[in-house]
């Protein structure tokens, strides 16, 4: 008898367990991403400062996050958090190394955007006796986030993309739940390519909706 | 401090085959980025068709799914691998593909008039490529590609996880035994740091050695 090389039956049943593994990516993606976020602003919001110590240590954490790997950084806080006596679920381990790695990348990306903003527009918020965080919070910052939209989409794809990391701490997103099922079944072929085909929908989708954001928010 | 002595001979193999990794895969993604991103100026469908479907299937999927199916399934399909081809292979694949697309872009930052200057010269269009387009889309490409070496360079811890002992193989494997997970981890850290902060330097030295040819 001749052997199948892709059994799509066999694919078709590890649908309903990949599309719950998918729930994980994307629950990873969404969480790194609001933490990517909020600390990537607080990273370019230091690089801002004048003090030249903190200039000096925002720029190189940045640097030093953005030029290692992924992979390594989410080791070290997966064995290094427990030593010091942070007992973290191995998802929001890797939530956390998601958030840290990418904060570096949007760091750039608000600085650009903050850049981007009139050096007027700081004028004239002192010409209206603005404070400083005000100034920032009502005038610079709604300006700035509009043409960075399109950039963070790319980062959120990229970070969607670096989710199949996460299984080497054994969390069960979608790489981790396909080798599960190979392991039981000694078959690698579907569901490792079923898991292939997933990324490369979603990407392809994302990135068609990411030209729609550029096509509105930057002119 | 001495212990970390005693781990150095370890690391620097890792660190070797790191460095071979990042070498290898750099001569497999040049010509592919090349050859993709001219495909993908042709007007011609067989040319672009391939490379279009080429760097979105390497850019659209994990570069680790990509390593697990070339060293999983591919096997089943007749091609037989060792983990370290596969490896520089799906690294220098995935690379390529980001990196057809700085080709695209550079070579379309080359102004119009160099064609058509290259025209009325009578150079044929190998040569208008070959000494008028793509000297001047060097230097475009060159910033963008310092950052694509970087993730090349970062990207080779991913092949760890298909049994490749290069450095963070080696960092997992010294932890196993000493459970020192933050003296090791952090001085591997630091040893990639380094390498991207040379790949960084070196970059900009070539950027500045080519900095006549302005666009």
């Amino acid at each position: 008898m001749k052997e199948i090389i892709f059994d799509w039956a066999f694919a078709w049943s590890l649908m309903p367990e990949l599309m719950g593994a998918l729930g994980i990516t994307v629950i990873a993606t969404v969480l790194g991403m609001a933490l990517a976020m909020v600390l990537g602003l607080f990273w370019a919001v230091l690089r801002r400062s004048k003090n030249p110590v903190m200039y000096w240590f925002s720029t190189t954490v940045v640097e030093f996050f953005r030029s290692t790997p992924l992979l390594v950084q989410i080791y070290f806080l997966f064995y290094v958090l427990p030593d010091v006596g942070f007992r973290l679920s191995p998802l929001q381990t890797g939530v956390l190394a998601l958030g840290i790695h990418y904060s570096a990348y949007l760091a750039e990306v608000y600085r650009a955007g903050i850049d981007s903003v009139p050096r007027g527009q700081w004028e004239a918020a002192t010409a209206l006796n603005l404070g400083k965080f005000h100034t920032f919070r009502s005038i610079i910052f709604p300006q700035a986030l509009p043409p960075i939209i399109p950039a963070m989409g790319n980062y959120l794809i990229a970070m969607f993309k670096d989710t199949p990391m996460l299984s080497a701490i054994t969390v069960l997103e979608l790489l981790q739940t396909a080798k599960i099922m190979g392991a039981e079944s000694f078959r690698y072929i579907e569901p490792l390519t079923l898991v292939g085909m997933l990324f490369l929908i979603l990407s392809l989708i994302s990135a068609r909706m990411i030209r729609f954001l550029e096509k509105r928010y930057v002119q | 401090m001495s212990e970390i002595f005693g781990w150095l001979p370890n690391l620097l193999s890792g660190l070797k085959t790191t460095l071979l990794l990042t070498v290898g895969a750099t001569f497999v993604a040049c010509p592919m980025a090349l050859a993709a991103g001219l495909a993908r100026l042709s007007r011609n469908p067989f040319f672009y068709g391939p490379a279009v479907c080429y760097i979105e299937v390497f850019r659209g999927t994990s570069a680790l799914i990509q390593l697990f199916w070339f060293y999983y399934v591919l096997p089943h399909f007749g091609f037989q691998m060792e983990a370290l081809t596969a490896g520089i292979l799906v690294l220098g694949l995935n690379i390529g593909a980001y990196g057809a697309e700085v080709v695209r872009g550079a070579v379309q930052s080359v102004p119009r008039e160099q064609y058509e200057a290259a025209k009325a010269l009578n150079f044929s269009k190998m040569q208008t490529m070959k000494k008028i387009i793509l000297p001047q889309a060097f230097v475009a490409i060159l910033p963008p590609a310092g950052n694509l070496l970087i993730e090349l360079l970062k990207s080779t811890a991913l092949v760890s996880m298909i049994t490749i002992t290069e450095l963070t193989f080696k960092g997992q494997m010294l932890r196993a035994s000493t459970l020192k997970s933050t003296e090791i981890f952090g001085i591997i850290l630091i040893l990639y740091f380094l390498l991207a902060l040379s790949i960084t330097h070196g970059i900009r030295k070539l950027e500045r050695r080519f900095s006549y040819v302005k666009v």
